[in-house]
């Protein structure tokens, strides 16, 4: 009957160990998990500014402006357009 | 000695004593099971939350702005988080020092932020919108009483170019104009909470629920091709400098599905920076300023002549010599041109001409035509400021209303009514309602405002208009057939007309099928040159030109050299 008892009680001490530790681990990863999400959340604020970097950088004005003056580019005469049909469609 | 032997045991207690005690020990368990019953079932909640709140806290998470992008998905505005500095003045004792460290930092005077210090407020917003990093170098020299709070500023990458169709946002990220007010709703998100469990060093170690999920304001995919605009926008700017103009506007349809590809307007302002702007530049004109339209309103009285039957194509008009008086008033031709067909009366813009053929109508024919091509209503695209122009009801119309309506006199429209009744005539009679945003599928059929047989003859009667012969031959372009109309509106200055002008012309190429309406306005051109087909037309042009090449739309027109031919000077 003591053997019996004893081996409940080491069941039990088992037992609340583990939810102890588990418990520990959960919360471990939830900051994890949140620390995660806080990245997301900045890497998302970058990607904005990312964004509106490219989109100055890739600017109508500028490409015109940087077209034409640097690389000297111009629109091409209207008889100089070959108009592909196929490509056309 | 045994318990059981103890003389206490055979000594007697008064039975009122130890009855007192028993009693006395009963009541204090009544009571103790009373309490915690009243614990436990009345104050429970109470007690729970009070317990709660001493580990639990409710965190805010907000919500960002949704993007606008154009159709392409290039992003037009954003918003991105900045930092807001405020302060609580009592606590904020600053030395000189810290104040002009501080002031350095935030780029500002430092007798303003000593003003502001000094006030008797318990809260004070020292500065808004703040970088990120500068925020940080602020945080970092931890002053008393200065505190930081998270905000959005919005960016709008395009600057002045799509301004007017962008609007802006105020200091808290509400929409103030254009599609941001238009479309705010859409565009807000609504910030979300959740309560979660804080350890003793500030940590969240547990999520106990989101009690609000935070909605992200939602994407908006506009019709605008950000490349059309551009060029739109840019053309107008370089007309308003030659023509050294007062306003203008511009406004580009996809003729086969009603979006608003783009819509310029000058003068303009960066919504980026909006110190020192005046009313003015605000104003988005296609959609609330009104202007008779002038002689782009024939192409309408010539479309109800064919569509009610009296009238062909070839029917001859007597418009010599030039004049026309009805009752009082005389109406003019810029040049008296004899006997002309209906056809050529829209090519030379005859307004004689025009007039004669709506006076052979009843005026409820006109008004019914003019109201059911969506004049004298506003298009309701929740534009704010967006006003429907005037068309006073057939009844009240006297002959010599009715005469100078046809010519586009006497009526007051938007240039984006002008553009959208246009559709009527490059979509074979179908009338579609424009859209701001992105239409992935296209209506099949709008509402029949004419049959085709009509919209296809007045096509013809527009490329006219377009050739050598007809009033716009700068609106050609080479390789497309053009199709459209000029205009030239003397303005009312006061009650009578002055000598001011608004030039115009609205179009649509290429003629065999019609891909995009163009309309162009330009209010009050004072360099020498007034005309619509020599101070709107070559803008027309300009800005079809290269939308049609940038949508890469098949050329309808063989490449020959274009007939410049000296403009016919339309009424005015």
């Amino acid at each position: 009957m003591i053997r019996m008892n004893l081996a409940l009680l080491l069941i039990a001490l088992v037992c609340a160990l583990s939810t102890v530790a588990s418990n520990h681990r959960a919360r471990k990863l939830f900051t994890e998990l949140e620390r995660e999400q806080s990245r997301m959340r900045e890497l998302d604020v970058e990607w904005g500014q990312l964004q509106l970097e490219q989109s100055t950088w890739a600017g109508h004005a500028r490409i015109e402006k940087i077209a034409r003056e640097k690389l000297g580019m111009r629109l091409p005469a209207p008889a100089q357009v070959v108009s592909l049909e196929a490509a056309a469609k | 000695m045994k318990f059981a032997s103890s003389p206490i045991l055979t000594h007697r207690l008064s039975p009122g004593r130890s009855r007192f005690v028993v009693f006395m020990l009963l009541g204090g368990f009544v009571a103790l099971i009373g309490r915690s019953i009243y614990l436990q079932g009345f104050q429970n909640d109470f007690l729970q939350k009070k317990g709660e709140s001493r580990y639990e806290r409710v965190i805010e998470i907000s919500a960002t702005r949704g993007r606008i992008l154009d159709r392409h998905g290039d992003v037009l505005a954003v918003s991105t988080p900045v930092k807001a500095i405020w302060a609580i003045p009592e606590d904020a004792g600053l030395s000189p020092a810290q104040a002009r460290q501080l002031a350095a930092l935030l780029e500002m005077d430092v007798r303003e932020l000593n003003r502001k210090l000094a006030s008797d407020k318990d809260f004070v917003f020292v500065k808004r919108q703040i970088p990120p990093d500068v925020a940080e170098k602020v945080a970092a020299l931890r002053l008393p009483g200065i505190h930081e709070q998270k905000e959005y500023r919005r960016y709008y990458p395009s600057g002045d170019v799509m301004a007017h169709m962008l609007g802006f946002t105020g200091v808290a990220d509400e929409g103030q104009e254009g599609v941001e007010l238009a479309m705010n709703d859409l565009l807000t998100g609504k910030p979300g909470s959740r309560r979660v469990i804080k350890d003793r060093r500030g940590q969240i170690v547990e999520d106990v629920e989101s009690i609000h999920a935070p909605q992200e304001g939602k994407d908006v995919t506009l019709a605008l091709d950000a490349k059309i605009q551009y060029l739109a926008y840019s053309q107008l700017k370089q007309a308003m400098a030659d023509h050294k103009a007062k306003a203008g506007g511009v406004v580009v349809l996809d003729a086969k599905t009603g979006e608003v590809l783009a819509l310029a307007n000058a003068p303009t302002y960066n919504p980026n920076n909006r110190v020192r702007l005046v009313g003015a530049q605000l104003r988005n004109r296609a959609f609330t300023d009104t202007f008779e339209p002038g002689s782009t309103f024939k192409p309408f009285t010539a479309a109800m002549a064919l569509e009610k039957g009296k009238f062909r194509f070839d029917t001859p008009i007597q418009t010599a010599p030039g004049r026309l008086t009805i009752g009082s008033a005389t109406i003019h031709d810029a040049h008296p041109h004899g006997v002309l067909t209906l056809a050529e009366v829209i090519q030379k813009s005859s307004n004689v001409g025009a007039a004669k053929v709506a006076l052979s109508f009843p005026p409820e024919d006109m008004w019914q035509t003019f109201n059911s091509l969506g004049f004298g209503a506003p298009l309701k695209l929740g534009f704010p400021g967006e006003v429907g122009g005037r068309l006073r009801p057939a009844k009240t119309w006297r002959p010599i209303e009715q005469a100078t309506m046809s010519y586009g006199h006497g009526i007051s429209v938007t240039l984006m009514q002008m553009a959208r009744a246009y559709l009527s005539f490059a979509r074979d009679g179908d009338l579609i309602p424009v859209s701001l945003t992105r239409v992935d599928s296209p209506p099949l059929t709008g509402t029949a405002v004419f049959s085709g047989q009509t919209a296809r003859e007045v096509r013809t009667m527009l490329e006219m208009a377009v050739k050598a012969g007809g009033t716009a031959p700068r609106a050609q372009i080479p390789g497309y057939r053009v199709a459209g109309k000029t205009g030239t509106a003397h303005k009312l200055d006061g009650s009578a007309y002055g000598d001011k002008y608004v030039a115009s012309f609205i179009g649509f190429a290429p003629a065999s099928d019609p891909r995009l309406v163009v309309a162009v306005m330009i209010d009050e051109p004072s360099a020498g040159k007034y005309y619509g087909g020599d101070v709107a037309a070559p803008v027309f042009a300009q800005i079809m030109a290269g939308a049609l090449r940038t949508l890469g739309v098949p050329q309808d027109a063989p490449l020959r050299p274009l007939l410049m031919a000296e403009a016919v000077k339309e009424g005015v």
